[in-house]
């Protein structure tokens, strides 16, 4: 069941006299007990898009469906109780600093109105569930940062939200701490079955996490698929470049200018992964395969991996065993040189459902 | 009565009563400016401006000018110009835009993002006020009003060059005029005192404040 539908969101602002449009036109939904991740550089308008959602921000125009009202059109009282459905977790946790960690899981509870009688026990079930029960009279600048976050976990699950919204949740965590973080947030998925809108930069963490990623460039989202499919066949620079990781920073599209042959970019999925498909084109088509970059992906639902690759050899040579790839199901596409910014080709166009 | 323990007294009730009315009118002030700045949950730029504006050129009238034009004022509002009572106008006139001022400040120092997470959880900009912005701030909060108290101590000893009572007025008639320097300097003395006092206790209380592992005292 649909939880949260988005319609043609936009929100622009003036920033130094320029017309900054920070949501484009954006549109997705998500469903109960899904994971979506909304994944972009910095910049991208992630997080003005989250802060849209819960109306903290007012978008220009489109339509926010969630519990069966177009939030953009209630006032604030009706707002405010919607809020509650919607828990958010932040980057830096967003923390009642003067609060101890048994009030900042209250807070929401105690501003809805609840008595004490009914608190209490919602409260040592929450910090029960985050581990946490111990320090219930400690204050969050005694936590470390994981344990921080997961109080801004257990405050944002207070009030039995249908929808998690996490901004940028593990950003400023160690590897050690994200990784705690992340569990934490798979088992609300898989207890509660809500939904959650996972934005970041880090793919690391979208793929861990999301069943779906939408990619996000300057407002737009620009592409949107399954996480499998997402890294068989990314069809934008952005997300190849996002796949590829930071630690190396150049851009697939780079090795076509490298050479003269053709390079594609070929997406192996869990079946595939494993075969050695390249060595086995290459003594039948008699075909040259140079291997410029690779890597494989432990996904949710799998590995997938991809390489890239220059072929040499005769043309009629080189298209046979690119079709013969293809029939083993590997997704080709091919990448043209330049600097980074056009997108890959599909080599089977007809085959693209977009 | 003893003359110091009469001149200790009005101090004290001077102080107390201006710095009671000061925080009482400022703090409301300082949450009014918080929230109508541009970059503010409720903006309103024209009026943050029209306060801004109006604390700044209180600000800059020196206190025994003010003290004079705000004659007629006490006058009306106490029955008369001069004497403890009255002076207390002056003080509290002079201390509202201060607190407004270092209120705001203090506020500025609220993450925006401990806010957001506020709104979030579903308040009302009222229950925000009240159960994050305020509490968020208070220890900074403290120190304002330590240093409004200490403020108001030595403008309250100004008064009394002009008949305001108090410290200030005994340590000129019994002290300056009849060249009497021990009284001089015991008035003085005991107005040192009372300053330390305040910072002390406000020192104490913000340290208490403190105790949640946030940023110490200075």
């Amino acid at each position: 069941m649909c939880v949260i539908r988005v319609e043609h969101l936009r929100k622009s602002f003036l920033l130094d006299k320029t017309v900054i449009h920070a949501v484009d036109d954006v549109s997705f939904s998500v469903d109960e007990g899904e994971v979506f991740g909304l994944i972009g550089l910095s910049g991208a308008g992630k997080s003005t898009l989250v802060r849209c959602l819960n109306l903290l921000e007012r978008p220009d125009s489109g339509e926010i469906w969630f519990d069966g009202l177009n939030l953009v059109e209630q006032d604030d009282s009706v707002l405010r109780e919607k809020r509650c459905r919607m828990g958010i977790i932040f980057q830096h946790f967003n923390l009642f600093m003067r609060k101890t960690v048994w009030e900042n899981v209250a807070y929401p509870l105690r501003i809805a109105g609840q008595r004490t009688k009914e608190i209490t026990p919602r409260v040592e079930e929450l910090l029960d569930y985050i581990g946490l029960s111990a320090h219930a009279r400690s204050y969050p600048a005694e936590l470390s940062g994981g344990q921080q976050q997961r109080v801004g976990i257990a405050r944002a699950l207070a009030m039995n939200p249908r929808l998690l919204l996490s901004d940028e949740a593990t950003s400023a965590l160690d590897p050690v701490n994200t990784e705690l973080v992340l569990s934490m947030l798979r088992k609300v998925v898989d207890d509660l079955g809500i939904a959650v809108i996972l934005i970041t930069h880090q793919m690391e963490v979208a793929k861990a996490l999301c069943d779906r990623i939408a990619v996000m460039e300057n407002g737009k989202i620009v592409e949107e698929n399954t996480v499998e499919e997402l890294f068989l066949r990314p069809r934008h620079a952005v997300t190849r470049r996002m796949i590829r990781g930071f630690d190396e920073d150049i851009p697939l599209e780079h090795f076509a200018d490298l050479t003269s042959a053709p390079v594609y970019r070929l997406g192996f999925r869990s079946q595939t992964v494993t075969r050695p498909l390249i060595s086995d084109i290459s003594r039948r088509f008699n075909v040259d395969a140079n291997i410029l970059a690779g890597n494989i992906n432990a996904l949710v639902g799998g590995d997938v991996g991809y390489l890239v690759v220059s072929f040499e050899g005769e043309e009629e040579a080189v298209r046979g065993a690119l079709s013969s790839l293809h029939e083993d199901g590997v997704e080709i596409l091919k990448l043209e040189p330049g600097n980074g910014q056009n997108n890959g080709v599909g080599l089977h166009a007809k085959e693209e459902v977009r | 009565m003893n003359e110091f323990v009469r001149a200790t007294l009005e101090t004290v009730y001077m102080v107390l009563t201006s710095s009671i009315i000061s925080v009482v009118i400022g703090l409301p002030l300082g949450v009014l400016l918080i929230l109508v700045r541009s970059e503010g949950l409720r903006p309103k730029p024209n009026l943050y401006r029209a306060i801004d504006v109006t604390i700044n050129v209180l600000r800059s009238i020196p206190f025994m000018i003010l003290m004079i034009v705000v004659f007629p004022l006490s006058r009306l509002l106490v029955g008369r110009a001069t004497g403890t009572t009255a002076t207390i106008v002056p003080l509290a006139i002079l201390a509202i835009p201060f607190v407004a001022r270092i209120m705001e400040q203090s506020f500025l120092e609220v993450d925006y993002g401990v806010l957001e997470a506020g709104l979030a959880s579903g308040a009302t900009i009222g229950q925000l006020v009240r159960t994050v912005l305020i509490p968020e701030a208070l220890p900074a909060l403290v120190n304002g009003v330590t240093i409004t108290i200490i403020n108001i101590i030595g403008n309250s000893a100004m008064a009394g060059a002009i008949g305001g009572g108090g410290l200030g007025d005994l340590a000129i008639r019994y002290g300056l005029y009849r060249r009497n320097s021990l009284n001089l300097f015991v008035a003085v003395a005991i107005t040192i005192a009372f300053v330390q006092i305040v910072q002390f206790l406000g020192r104490l209380i913000e340290n208490r404040l403190r105790r949640d592992g946030t940023s110490p005292a200075l």
